[in-house]
């Protein structure tokens, strides 16, 4: 088990989360970094949508009275083992009576305590993820308080991987320039919208969270065509309001919505997502589908291989 | 009478892994018809590839496995899939009865409501508890319905079906609430329960979430639970009357489960 000594600024418990439910306006959940969960997931010997602890630029505080085998995924938040260094992606065995001590953010917005047999939670509709808006899912539905206690399943095997390959790192480094398909509105929107988009950089503002980022940049003269009909809303769309400042809806997005999108965020990219911190820096790159098709494929073949994803 | 269901159907690309499904571009009980069917048939016959929708009030967002397939052979298999849409059965909506307790502290923006309109609060409360409504589909966050009303034919058409009540015909708008302008500031926290009307829509946030609609009163149903199971108090194509109660009544009647 893990009992909680500080829970860090934000941390949930989420796995890859719950798809299909959509006609019910629940969204998808999971991990904001599914690509680091799924690797810090195989590191300890677990499938890869066992559920860990998403922690948002501080981490927790963790003492381990079985002892464990633990490994941290994602992005570098400085941690000690009892005092002892702690490196990232290097899988650890952790004495009964043990601490990790996980600190504040190097880099990045999110690091993911996996640890073997994964957190024990009870899925709901079938996944372990925490639906923070909502209060389902997760542990008990919210995020760790200090005192809570988690207990570990069983279902971890032991792993021989000691560390990543090279191209598993190239991989998981988050991209700032952010690989985009047109939105379902992006003809809407004028040449010069579609102009300001494609060059301007924006910045992520203090309202990033699980369920969206607002950006801020060159404003986005909305569409002709005035108001939307409320439909379905994609993850990584982008959305652009009456202020014309655009919104990245992520991963506890709402399921619908009426504002105009002009863009979507490739999945090849959904982790570097992820891992945006406020006053971060962002650019898009418009892609043609087959290069979405393309850099996904090639992103879940490097996933789903032991050879190159381990050295 | 209507041609084909899937006449006039549009197929939009809308990410890497998500295909939209338009039926028309405008709010109409035919085309949430086919939006509901669409549902209906996912239900019956699975197509392997799709992974989850989003309906929305003329269309239908299609998730699919990108690893699998494209969007050209997606919408290959859904306009083969569409040509059986009109053979379809729709059940019979329910009529689902929603108690609200209006005005007080359950309805902070009754009087503005009224104010706006120059309406007194029991006009505004019979003018939303009369007149029936459609769950166009569920949306935004977990047992969301988007209600609107329906024509008057589609109301008696409907209670013909049902066989039972006969269905109170829908007021004209000078007994109705005209659209209502949603708050300048949306709360950073409505509470869960409450119900709100903004433009001609009306609804029920099933939790405390952000929120800019009116506020004009509060269910003691609990509209989304997870527990013993999964349910939603509404769903798709319901049918849904508001039934004002009394304070006391909402007392008595919250945390008792629907």
């Amino acid at each position: 088990m893990i009992r909680v000594i500080e829970p860090g600024l934000f941390t949930t418990v989420q796995d890859l989360g719950r798809e299909g439910f959509g006609a019910m306006g629940v969204s998808a959940s999971g991990a904001a970094d599914a690509v680091s969960l799924r690797v810090g997931n195989l590191l300890v010997g677990n499938h890869d949508r066992a559920a860990a602890l998403e922690m948002t630029l501080v981490g927790g505080t963790f003492e381990f009275p079985d002892g464990d085998t633990v490994v941290l995924a994602g992005c570098d938040f400085t941690a000690t083992l009892d005092g002892v260094s702690v490196e990232l992606w290097t899988p650890v065995a952790v004495r009964p009576g043990q601490t990790l001590r996980v600190g504040a953010t190097r880099a990045g917005a999110r690091c993911y305590l996996c640890v073997r047999g994964g957190i024990a939670v009870p899925p709901f509709l079938g996944s372990t993820s925490t639906h923070v808006l909502s209060g389902l899912g997760g542990f008990a539905g919210r995020a760790l308080r200090k005192g809570d206690v988690l207990k570990i399943g069983n279902l971890g095997r032991r792993s021989d991987f000691a560390k990543l390959s090279a191209r598993a790192r190239q991989l998981l480094v988050p991209a700032r320039v952010l690989r985009v398909t047109p939105g379902p509105q992006w003809d809407r929107f004028g040449e010069a919208a579609q102009g300001l988009f494609a060059s301007g950089a924006y910045h992520v503002t203090e309202d990033a969270n699980r369920m969206g980022l607002r950006l801020a940049g060159p404003a986005i003269p909305a569409p002709a065509g005035g108001e939307m009909i409320s439909e379905g809303v994609a993850l990584g769309a982008v959305q652009v309001p009456e202020s014309g400042m655009p919104i990245i809806l992520f991963v506890e997005q709402q399921t619908t919505g009426g504002y105009p999108k002009i863009a979507n965020v490739t999945s090849a990219d959904f982790h570097s997502l992820g891992q945006l911190r406020p006053r971060d820096e962002i650019r898009f790159e418009m892609v043609t589908w087959e290069t979405a098709r393309a850099l996904f494929r090639e992103q879940e073949e490097v996933l789903a291989s032991e050879e190159l994803l381990f050295a | 009478m209507i041609t084909s269901a899937a006449d006039g159907v549009r197929f939009l690309p809308a990410s890497d892994q998500t295909l939209m499904v338009y039926f028309g571009e405008e709010i109409s009980v035919r085309a949430h018809e086919c939006v509901l069917k669409v549902l209906r048939l996912l239900e019956r016959k699975p197509i392997p590839v799709v992974r989850n929708v989003h309906p929305g009030y003329c269309s239908v967002l299609v998730k699919f496995d990108a690893l699998a397939c494209t969007h050209a052979d997606l919408e290959a298999m859904l306009r083969g899939f569409l040509a059986g849409l009109e053979d379809v059965r729709i059940e019979k909506p329910r009529l689902v009865e929603i108690p609200v307790c209006y005005g007080g502290n359950f309805g902070p923006d009754l009087e503005d409501v009224c104010a706006l309109h120059g309406l007194t609060p029991d006009s505004v409360i019979s003018a939303h508890s009369c007149v029936e409504y459609l769950v166009y589909f569920l949306g935004f966050v977990p047992g969301f319905a988007y209600l609107g009303r329906m024509e008057d034919r589609d109301v008696e058409k409907n209670a013909g079906l049902r066989g039972k009540r006969p269905a109170l015909q829908v007021p004209n708008a000078l007994q109705g609430i005209p659209a209502t302008p949603r708050l300048a500031v949306p709360r950073r926290v409505v509470p869960a329960g409450s119900v709100g009307i903004a433009g001609t829509q009306t609804g029920v946030y099933p939790f405390a979430t952000p929120g800019g609609w009116r506020l004009i009163g509060r269910t003691p149903m609990k509209m989304f639970r997870a527990a013993p199971e999964v349910s939603s108090v509404l769903s798709i194509g319901d049918h849904v009357r508001f039934v004002s109660i009394s304070v006391g009544q909402f007392a008595e009647m919250e945390g008792v489960p629907a």
